[in-house]
């Protein structure tokens, strides 16, 4: 019988044969957390009582959620992450490297590969062919002291998106349309599997955007296959050789198709309180937005700043609109600086932060006041995301995002371009 | 027998409404962020919450981050269960490896003070305040073997190895 690209890698990982709605013990090839969820992993692991790991150098500690640090009780806790790695031979990535799914993405996931991390948004790697799950604390340290953990192997959902997006378009609006069109549940437990000519066709940033976001509806994974665009991505990283191409059998069982006309497709936002509230973003012309936040693992790459530097060129933002920006990596820091990016956002008036997930979940570097709005190109925008409940977050892309910023309310970025 | 009192809470309640980010300072201060458990979906959920009472959704309960800091607060403030029409997959998942019973049953019957009465044994769901008898959808065995014994960590010390049978 056919399979789909999840039961594909969860045969290969477990050595049974993977059928959705079974179980299996499947290896882990990477595990990581992140430092809103590393310390409760750590204390897990440390209560699990298993002191040697199964493979530290396939484990990652990031500091990105709140880097550099905001508060002493996070300084410790990062302090504590920093000594398990150093102890433990663990892989560090510190302060300012990044945020964790990016870095992942730059450095260590490969197609095929099973990776797991203490953060809902692991999904993303999906975009390169691997199965890609966020889980939880314990989980996690499960996975990183044994190499191994279980699944239930989902359902698939292919998403099949024909024709082509226009210019102004882009995965985000593809991803914000999808899960406008199923719901904040309408993948719950599944593999969604992007297929169809305008995936064929797309590079991997936008691979990345959509992939991020499958969990916004739900999904365990979100999974494309690996083509010329993720060999191209992975000899752009430097490791042409993890390479193989994979893609679901032509007799794969589906528990549905959802096909969507690509050529149609407008810019599209999230309206608060819910991603899947969606409308056009020429819709909501005229909702005054304070702060625009560009950044994130979902849209801080540096085909992002690129979009975001052109329409900015020569212009201003809006001066009662402030402009966030967080480039996602190091990596995409030093290029965006490179190409001159940073230096035309901030003549535009931008404010730049340092690499990591900076205003996205209401800690530190943009928080809102009572009142005010945020359209950001970020993933989430639940009631109090970015700190304050009584505050309003759009989501759209970064040409939206962009636009925004010009005009200091909701607009149709095809009207910049 | 589980018995107390619940608190009802609408559809799609967020970890981002148990937890919010703001205080992420407070995660390695469990007992502290407990204090907190819930508050921007109801800010004097936290105060009035006793020892074995239930907390009850709508759909998606759960859903966004993995923090798993969300169902340990809601079990260290003395939550027994939680019930909803459906479950976010991670937060479901984070429930049982903390072992905290999250039950999937049709709450639209159950109103905000109702007094509730769980036999996990038998999934039942008994309302006293009204009369309804509800069904809960049996966990699946996995889980409720990881349930059992008290979490993932103790399943596997049990065990002494993560395994599907046993």
């Amino acid at each position: 019988m056919g399979k789909t690209l999840a039961e594909k890698i969860l045969s290969v990982k477990s050595g049974a044969d993977a059928q959705a709605g079974g179980l299996v013990v499947a290896s882990v090839d990477l595990a990581f957390v992140q430092d809103s969820t590393g310390p409760l992993t750590l204390r897990q692991l440390a209560e699990l009582g298993i002191d040697a790991l199964k493979d530290p150098k396939r484990t990652v500690v990031f500091i990105d959620h709140s880097a550099p640090s905001p508060a002493r009780e996070l300084s410790n806790d990062h302090v504590f992450l920093r000594k398990f790695a150093a102890d433990k031979g663990v892989v560090l990535s510190d302060v300012g490297e990044g945020v964790c799914h990016q870095r992942v993405a730059e450095s260590w996931a490969n197609p095929g590969d099973v990776v797991v991390g203490s953060d809902s948004h692991t999904v993303m790697a999906g975009a390169l062919g691997a199965f890609a799950t966020g889980m939880g604390s314990t989980d996690i340290a499960v996975a990183i002291a044994l190499g191994k953990t279980w699944f239930r192997v989902p359902e698939t959902i292919r998403v099949l998106v024909n024709g082509h997006l226009h210019n102004g378009v882009y995965g985000k609006d593809l991803i914000l349309h999808v899960i406008g069109r199923i719901g904040a549940d309408g993948a719950t437990y599944k593999s969604l599997e992007f297929t169809g000519e305008a995936v064929a066709g797309m590079a991997m940033p936008d691979r990345l955007t959509i992939a991020n976001m499958a969990v916004e509806a739900g999904a365990k994974v979100g999974l494309f296959p690996s083509d010329e665009a993720t060999r191209r991505y992975l000899e752009l990283q430097g490791r042409p050789e993890r390479y193989v191409p994979l893609s679901p059998d032509g007799d794969a069982t589906y528990e549905q198709t959802i096909e969507i006309d690509g050529t149609a497709l407008e810019p599209t936002v999230s309206k608060p309180h819910m991603v899947d509230n969606t409308a056009l973003a020429r819709e909501l012309k005229g909702v005054r937005i304070d702060q625009v936040f560009l950044g994130t693992c979902t849209n801080g790459r540096l085909e992002d700043l690129r979009i975001a530097a052109q329409m900015l060129k020569g212009r201003k933002r809006n001066p009662r609109t402030r402009l966030i920006v967080a480039p996602a990596s190091q990596k995409i820091y030093l290029d965006a600086m490179a190409t001159g990016y940073l230096t035309t956002l901030v003549e535009a008036g931008a404010t730049v932060v340092p690499p990591g997930c900076a205003a996205c979940l209401g800690v530190h570097q943009g928080v809102l006041a009572d009142g005010e709005a945020c359209l950001s190109t970020a993933n989430r925008n639940f009631k109090g995301r970015m700190g304050n409940p009584n505050s309003f977050v759009y989501l759209g892309s970064p040409a939206t995002a962009a636009a925004t910023a010009i005009t200091g309310e909701i607009t149709d970025p095809r009207e910049f371009l | 027998m589980l018995k107390g009192k619940v608190f009802k809470f609408g559809d799609d309640i967020s970890t981002d409404l148990i937890i919010p980010g703001k205080y992420l300072n407070l995660r390695s201060n469990l007992p502290e962020l407990a204090k907190h458990v819930l508050e921007d979906a109801d800010p004097t959920f936290a105060q009035r919450v006793k020892k074995g009472d239930f907390v009850a959704g709508g759909s998606n309960f759960g859903l966004g981050s993995s923090r798993e800091h969300a169902p340990i607060v809601i079990k260290m403030a003395g939550v027994s269960a939680v019930l909803a029409k459906s479950f976010a997959r991670i937060f479901f998942r984070n429930a049982i490896n903390i072992g905290l019973p999250v039950l999937v049953c049709d709450t639209d019957k159950i109103k905000d003070g109702d007094q509730l009465e769980v036999d996990l044994s038998l999934g039942e769901v008994s309302d006293l305040t009204n009369g309804a008898h509800l069904h809960f959808r049996p966990i699946p065995d996995i889980m409720l073997r990881i349930l059992n014994d008290g979490g993932l960590i103790p399943y596997i010390q049990k065990h002494k190895d993560l395994v599907l049978e046993g």
